[in-house]
């Protein structure tokens, strides 16, 4: 016995919630890569990263429709191609946008909060306006629904299972991408000397373009997968905003590493804190620690080591 | 019963006179329609409100953009057909109603201007709006002090009583208590989690819920709140396995409510198998929307009104309804409740002969509403209607069937004693 738990009772509960951080955790890495590469490599405040994840989600919506309505025999593998698409769509309105309105800010970082949050505005109102106020549900494929019982009280989620292979066949991606790719090559030239990479024949513009085209369309694909856990309306991007920020900042801008250990670290953290104490509190004290440690280290938990 | 028996002849004789028309509710017609010409402008309107001759204009103040234009746009939709429908049976007093749609915009301070504005700038006769308790408390003051009448639609707190305001929801009491008393004695629940959303109506409704908990003699076994848009609930559903509750309590609101419902499902507590059993008094057909009906079904809601409700009254409402705004429209209780504010006033204002905001207020309480969706509803002197309290379960098809409802109407009682 361990307080008024039987030991299999505790046990279980410790590998629940382990899954539950876990499942935290990708969610956070999800929501937070497109971010991380905007912000981390661009130098650009997103306010609207929440606005381009539910894009990803209208798509989705709108795909489950089609498929229920022309194709219900591929009904169960829809959810795929509504990824697929969510990362397209989403990406494109992402090169528009830098297009019209983030090239002529890049040397004004500040400015690209207030403009990116007008963005979003105007995303939620269009949104409200072309596709209505209301949330809409999304239905899932049957084989997405539902637990895997380990045990009497072990249930875990397939929703959650599946979150966690998005998140991690994205972030291979994001890795390969930035790290063994000519384009991520190029990027990360551009991000640590502009003029030089310029020089060297990269049409830097371009990879500005494309950059921000690649985290939206992450964002897309992010909105996608939360269809399963969230809810999907004109106003349910602001939802995830302040949480990917949070991850953001605290691993260190520049860094997907970073990233990826400050997802975790406050997964971790604010669902183990749920379980002993009640939701806001555990909010209050995750953010409180949040502030404590980048007081200490405001440049993040991981930093680039560049010459400057 | 009496009472449904002549309904239902008026139905028919009504169905005759008036086919193929959008249904006007036979209250109107039991009178026939009132002559302008009887009632002189000077005479009806001492206050300098909005009237002439032939029309009244009245407010709509809801948001319709922001947040809240979610929940609030049924209720728009509700009030704009109740004046459309008091209109095509010859108005009020003989004038037809017009109505100035303001937006509050999701924005408490936004609400006060703009009620400020209805009243100051425009004079309107009296005001259907506001959703949220946040945006009531911004503007009465606004409607204390100009003198105003509001017609309040949604479920609520309680612990309010403005000469200003008619609360066409349920206050808290008479949302819980009934509900609570229904769970213990047909499901023998002994044991009870609270859980909601981290702001006033959960909070208040809560603690009245767990004094009636623990009055019966029950238990509860875990009481936690969750900020408002939180989206992760993994960990307190861990909680509720462990703890074993027979009855969740849940008062959880807006994108949360999704979020919850679905992870709750994910991680297989079957609602329909009813244990735990879920009891909820936040969620209402329009909410279930987009929960989605395969995730919620199972579920048991505490309401006043549902749309499967099967009375003549209702479905007439219904059919009106959906003729007005399309064939996919859900109704909510709040939105019921919405529809319920142009006709009590309508009524209130015949049965004074005036229209100035006193005397409207003088003739409220003891108001008789026999075609209400809902049943019959009567204006209580604090404000409040008595109503009936429902229990619905949720089915697949995002409708509530209904399990239960009180034998008569329940009291509102705003200021609950020894609930505070």
């Amino acid at each position: 016995m361990i307080g008024d738990y039987t030991y299999v009772e505790f046990s279980s509960i410790l590998a629940m919630q382990g899954f539950a951080g876990l499942s935290l955790f990708s969610v956070f890495v999800l929501m937070a890569l497109g971010l991380a590469i905007i912000f981390g490599q661009m130098g650009v405040i997103n306010m609207a990263h929440g606005e381009f994840m539910i894009l990803g989600a209208y798509v989705t919506y709108f795909c489950s429709l089609f498929f229920q309505e022309y194709l219900p025999s591929l009904f169960g593998i829809y959810f795929f191609i509504a990824m697929i698409l969510a990362f397209f769509v989403s990406g494109a309105l992402g090169v528009v946008v830098e297009w019209l309105m983030i090239r002529h800010l890049y040397k004004r970082p500040l400015d690209t909060l207030l403009a990116t949050w007008g963005l979003s505005l105007i995303l939620q109102q269009f949104y409200r306006s072309v596709f209505g106020a209301r949330e809409v549900g999304v239905t899932l494929p049957d084989w997405l629904l539902g637990s895997i019982s380990l045990t009497d009280i072990i249930d875990v989620p397939i929703n959650g299972l599946f979150v966690m292979a998005i998140t991690l066949t994205i972030t291979l991606g994001v890795a390969f991408i930035m790290y063994k790719s000519t384009w991520g090559k190029q990027i990360r030239a551009v991000v640590q000397n502009r003029t030089m990479a310029g020089a060297v024949g990269i049409n830097t513009k371009m990879v500005d373009r494309m950059t921000y085209g690649l985290g939206c369309g992450i964002a897309g694909v992010a909105g996608s997968a939360f269809t399963m856990i969230g809810s999907t309306g004109p106003t349910a991007g602001q939802l995830y905003i302040v949480d990917t920020f949070l991850v953001v900042v605290f691993g260190g801008a520049a860094s997907l590493l970073g990233t990826i250990a400050s997802a975790f670290t406050i997964s971790q953290a604010q669902s183990t804190m749920e379980f002993f104490m009640s939701g806001s509190t555990a909010k209050v004290l995750t953010l409180l620690t949040v502030v404590g440690i980048l007081m200490l280290r405001p440049q993040g938990l991981f930093t680039l080591k560049i010459r400057r | 019963m009496t009472d449904e028996n002549s309904e239902n002849k008026m139905n028919i004789t009504r169905r005759h006179m008036l086919a193929g028309m959008a249904s006007i509710p036979a209250l109107a017609m039991m009178g026939g329609a009132l002559k302008a010409s009887d009632y002189p402008t000077a005479a009806v309107n001492t206050s300098g409100l909005a009237v002439t001759d032939d029309t009244v204009t009245v407010g709509i103040l809801h948001s319709i953009t922001g947040t809240m234009a979610i929940s609030e746009t049924g209720s728009v939709q509700a009030e704009k057909l109740a004046i459309e429908q008091i209109n095509a049976s010859g108005g009020v007093l003989g004038r037809q109603i017009e109505y100035i749609q303001e937006d509050g915009g999701s924005d408490w301070p936004t609400f006060a201007e703009k009620a400020k504005k209805l009243l100051v700038q425009d004079k309107v006769a009296s005001v259907m709006g506001c959703w949220t308790s946040a945006s009531r408390k911004a503007v009465l003051p606004v409607f204390e002090q100009y003198n105003g009448m509001l017609y309040y639609p949604t479920f609520y707190e309680g612990l309010e009583q403005s000469p200003n305001v008619i609360y066409t929801g349920q206050e808290a009491t008479q949302q819980i208590i009934a509900g609570i008393d229904w769970v213990s004695e047909t499901k023998d629940a002994k044991s009870f989690f609270l859980l909601g959303s981290d702001y006033i109506w959960p909070r208040t409704s809560n603690k009245i819920a767990r004094k009636h908990i623990e009055k019966l003699g029950h238990k509860v076994v875990g009481e936690e709140y969750y900020p408002l848009g939180h989206t992760q609930f993994n960990s307190v559903i861990n909680k509720i396995k462990l703890r074993k509750p027979d009855v969740i309590y849940a008062i959880v609101v807006g994108g949360s409510n999704v979020a919850f419902y679905k992870q709750l499902k994910a991680a297989g507590i079957d609602m329909t198998k009813e244990s735990p059993l879920l009891l909820t008094i936040s969620v209402t057909e329009d909410e279930i929307l987009g929960i989605g009906g395969e995730n919620i079904d199972g579920a048991y809601a505490c309401m006043k009104y549902f749309q499967s409700l099967d009375n003549p009254n209702n479905m007439e409402f219904v059919k009106a309804f959906k003729e007005r705004w399309g064939d996919e429209i859900v109704i909510g209780d709040v939105t019921q409740a919405a529809y319920l504010g142009p006709w009590l006033w309508k009524m209130a204002v015949e049965k004074a002969g005036s229209f100035d905001v006193d005397k409207v207020r003088e003739a409220s309480p003891g108001l008789e509403f026999n075609k209400a969706p809902e049943g019959y509803v009567r204006i209580h002197e604090n404000h409040h209607l008595w109503s009936k309290t429902r229990v619905g379960l949720a089915k697949p098809d995002g409708q509530y069937e209904l399990v239960y409802e009180t034998a008569d109407l329940v009291e509102p009682d705003p200021f609950p004693e020894g609930y505070q």
